[in-house]
């Protein structure tokens, strides 16, 4: 553990930030085990439906908002910290598609067993990206009326909670999209 | 320490902006423990007319279906809205004056805690005025909590638990913060009051079990209000996982209501023997080993179900393992008394009392770990009367010592001793005929939940001890609550110090000004004020 990081540890908001993800991965973690557990129920459906390629690009635009984040967090930047909600923004936009899409074609949480696995684990994780833009607009907000009285303690908790949720969506990617590929 | 001068600062200067608005982490503290005492007396009634009804055989004075929704509400109102707040406040009220600390890391959060978990305990009770309470158990297996079985109750059940889950875990997060970052000079970890150790734990298993529970509710709310199919067989669901995923939340959270119990008879038993806590290490690590073990034991709960015999044999192993810390702890109070000058004050007799009523139900726990027993017992009356014994006569007899303990400290007078123990002999008589003979009823097969029986099953007369048991019960309890209200009146002054006691919260006043401490205090063992009374003998931790 670096310095920095050593010190990080003993101011309250990130401490707080740490123990509230810490939280939020088991809240996720009961979900991916529900979503794992009736995973064979729903396969066949989620062979069919999903289209990995289409999500991998959308994905790719969250991957990148983390490394926005880390550089508006680093430089205090309003400008990378728009770009950051720029492509949080891109990535729940490409998830409303495939909602429509999904939907369009009669596939709802009530239609079978994928239905429900697949739209309440990535619900959720959108809900999250959602609940993170607001936080980075916040944030945006009151760097831009009140630049002095932001402290960096602000950037950092709200760049944890960021990544944190970038995180999970490494692991929801993984198991929905990318364990279609096995058995 | 910048954190903690930060606080000292920052504070608005001791003006009075009334219970809505306070963000004092004693008077939040306080408003915790209204709550849990006010769904306290709820749950109790709820109780009692569990009690009449099976008072005599073929009784009509609650038809089933009122019977079922009566002893759901009783069992949630006790467990999450009554156990939790009493111990959560407990923790706000004692944890920053242990740690020598002005208040929590976040008193606005810890606010908001409280009234989240105050607005989701409302919601679950609005369902009685939209579309009838709950009634499916407090657990709400599935399918009888599916839309197929259970009304608009349920949703409330549901919205109402997740409300008051995300207090409860907001509020965790705030008090373990507050003891990794609040302490003061000199309070190394080793030196944290045992109450202290506790709430640490049953903090971070607040945020290991909660947020399970809060995903199992937002699955069973998918399957009521969208038509999901995570609990529905007939579509390919599967009812035991809600089963898997609610005693994830629910058996850690046994610990979690327990473990500040423990703590307070670990801070109790010392002052009132006249010793430090033999084996302070013990006590402490052996939390830390609960506090694992807690994640690992949930399927005991399941074993009816027919589980994986692999499955069946670990949970059964790790059940009886989480009874070694148990035990280490309840030899590490007796020997603290041995030897000791005892002085049997009320908060005393309840510390003692809680020893005794917990290690008869530690031990019929540890008779349920055992497979076959298990598959005879599971759901029986047994059961019933093993889960009060660990709850009623652990959690709350921790509680009632608690409250003679710190009252004092909370409003400056002191109980009166002799409604107290009018109180203990009520309750523990009470509790004991209450509850002692269930154990017989289960064995002879009588089901929990069931909401009356036959004649000639023979349990009728056992039955009617356990009613008047829990009516003595009541009594007992009433004294309490007039011990309180004339005691905030006209109690004896405590002064800081009343017991002769040596942890950092009796060197400030009673009650403690808003800041809590003039200045903060430095401490040089585990035993503050025991040093400061005694300069020649310095405690050796």
């Amino acid at each position: 553990m670096s310095a920095a990081r050593a010190t990080a540890l003993t101011r309250p908001p990130l401490v707080g930030m740490a123990l509230f993800i810490a939280s939020e991965s088991i809240f996720f973690l009961s979900i991916v085990a529900a979503y794992v557990a009736l995973r064979p129920g729903g396969l066949v459906a989620a062979k069919s439906e999903l289209d990995i390629a289409r999500t991998a690009v959308f994905s790719v635009f969250l991957f990148a908002s983390s490394a926005t984040m880390g550089i508006a967090e680093r430089r205090a930047s309003r400008g990378w910290l728009l770009l950051t909600a720029g492509l949080g923004a891109v990535f729940l936009a490409g998830q409303g598609l495939e909602y429509a899409r999904l939907l369009s074609s009669g596939i709802g949480p009530s239609t079978n067993l994928f239905g429900t696995t697949f739209f309440t684990l990535t619900g959720l994780h959108g809900l999250h990206v959602l609940v993170g833009l607001i936080a980075i607009s916040a944030l945006f907000l009151a760097a831009r009326s009140r630049p002095k009285r932001v402290r960096p303690v602000a950037w950092e908790a709200v760049a944890w909670y960021w990544h944190f949720v970038d995180a999970v969506w490494v692991v929801v990617f993984s198991v929905v999209y990318l364990g279609t590929l096995l058995g | 320490m910048t954190a903690v001068t930060g606080l000292w600062v920052r504070r608005p200067a001791g003006v009075r902006v009334g219970w809505l608005r306070t963000v004092d982490h004693k008077e939040i503290g306080a408003l915790y423990l209204a709550m849990g005492l006010g769904m306290f007396a709820i749950g109790g009634l709820e109780a009692l007319v569990i009690r009449a009804q099976l008072a005599v055989p073929q009784n009509g004075l609650v038809d089933p279906q009122t019977y079922n929704a009566i002893f759901t509400m009783h069992g949630i109102t006790m467990l999450l809205l009554s156990a939790i707040p009493i111990v959560v406040g407990f923790m706000n009220f004692l944890v920053p004056l242990m740690i020598g600390a002005p208040d929590v890391a976040f008193p606005r959060l810890n606010a908001l805690s409280f009234w989240l978990s105050l607005l989701g305990g409302l919601l679950v009770y609005f369902s009685f005025i939209a579309g009838g309470p709950p009634d499916a158990g407090w657990f709400a297996y599935p399918p009888l909590s599916d839309r197929a079985f259970a009304g608009r109750g349920m949703d409330y059940y549901v919205l109402g638990l997740a409300v008051n889950g995300a207090g409860t875990i907001i509020g965790a997060i705030n008090i373990a913060a507050t003891i990794l970052l609040l302490r003061c000079p000199g309070m190394s970890i080793t030196r944290l009051p045992l109450f202290v150790w506790m709430s640490l734990v049953t903090s971070l298993l607040i945020l290991g079990g909660y947020p399970a529970l809060s995903g199992g509710l937002v699955m069973l709310l998918a399957d009521r209000l969208l038509g999901a199919h995570f609990f529905d067989a007939s579509a390919g669901g599967d009812p035991v996982l809600w089963q898997h995923v609610f005693w994830f939340f629910g058996h850690p959270e046994v610990y979690i209501v327990i473990l500040p119990a423990f703590g307070m008879i670990s801070e109790i038993i010392p002052v009132f023997s006249g010793k430090p806590i033999f084996g302070y290490r013990f006590v402490a690590g052996s939390s830390v080993a609960i506090g694992f073990l807690s994640f690992s034991v949930w399927a005991h709960h399941m074993f009816a179900v027919g589980l994986p015999d692999a499955e069946t044999v670990f949970f059964s192993a790790a059940s009886f393992l989480i009874a070694v810390p148990t035990g280490v702890k309840v030899l590490n109070w007796v020997a603290t008394m041995i030897g000791g000058r005892l002085r049997f004050t009320t908060a005393m007799l309840f510390a003692v009392g809680f020893v005794a009523t917990f290690v008869i139900g530690g031990l019929t726990g540890v008779s349920l770990a055992v497979v076959p027993l298990d598959w005879q017992f599971t759901d029986s009356y047994y059961v019933v009367a093993h889960m009060h014994y660990v709850l009623f006569g652990g959690v709350i007899f921790g509680a009632f010592a608690g409250t003679y303990y710190w009252f004092p400290k909370m409003t400056g007078r002191l109980l009166s001793e002799r409604l107290g123990k009018v109180h203990f002999s009520l309750v523990f008589i009470g509790f004991h005929l209450t509850f002692l003979p269930q154990h017989w009823l289960g064995l002879a097969g009588m089901a929990r939940r069931m909401f009356t029986y036959a004649a000639d099953t023979g349990w009728g007369p056992l039955n009617l001890v356990s009613s008047i048991g829990a009516a003595i019960m009541t009594a007992g309890v009433l004294v309490f609550l007039w011990n309180i209200a004339v005691s905030l009146r006209s109690g004896e002054i405590a002064g800081d110090d009343p017991w002769d006691a040596w942890t950092l919260e009796w060197t400030t006043t009673s009650p403690p000004p808003p800041e809590n401490f003039a200045t903060a205090p430095v401490v040089r063992s585990r035993r503050p004020l025991w040093d400061r009374k005694h300069p020649d003998q310095q405690d050796p931790s």
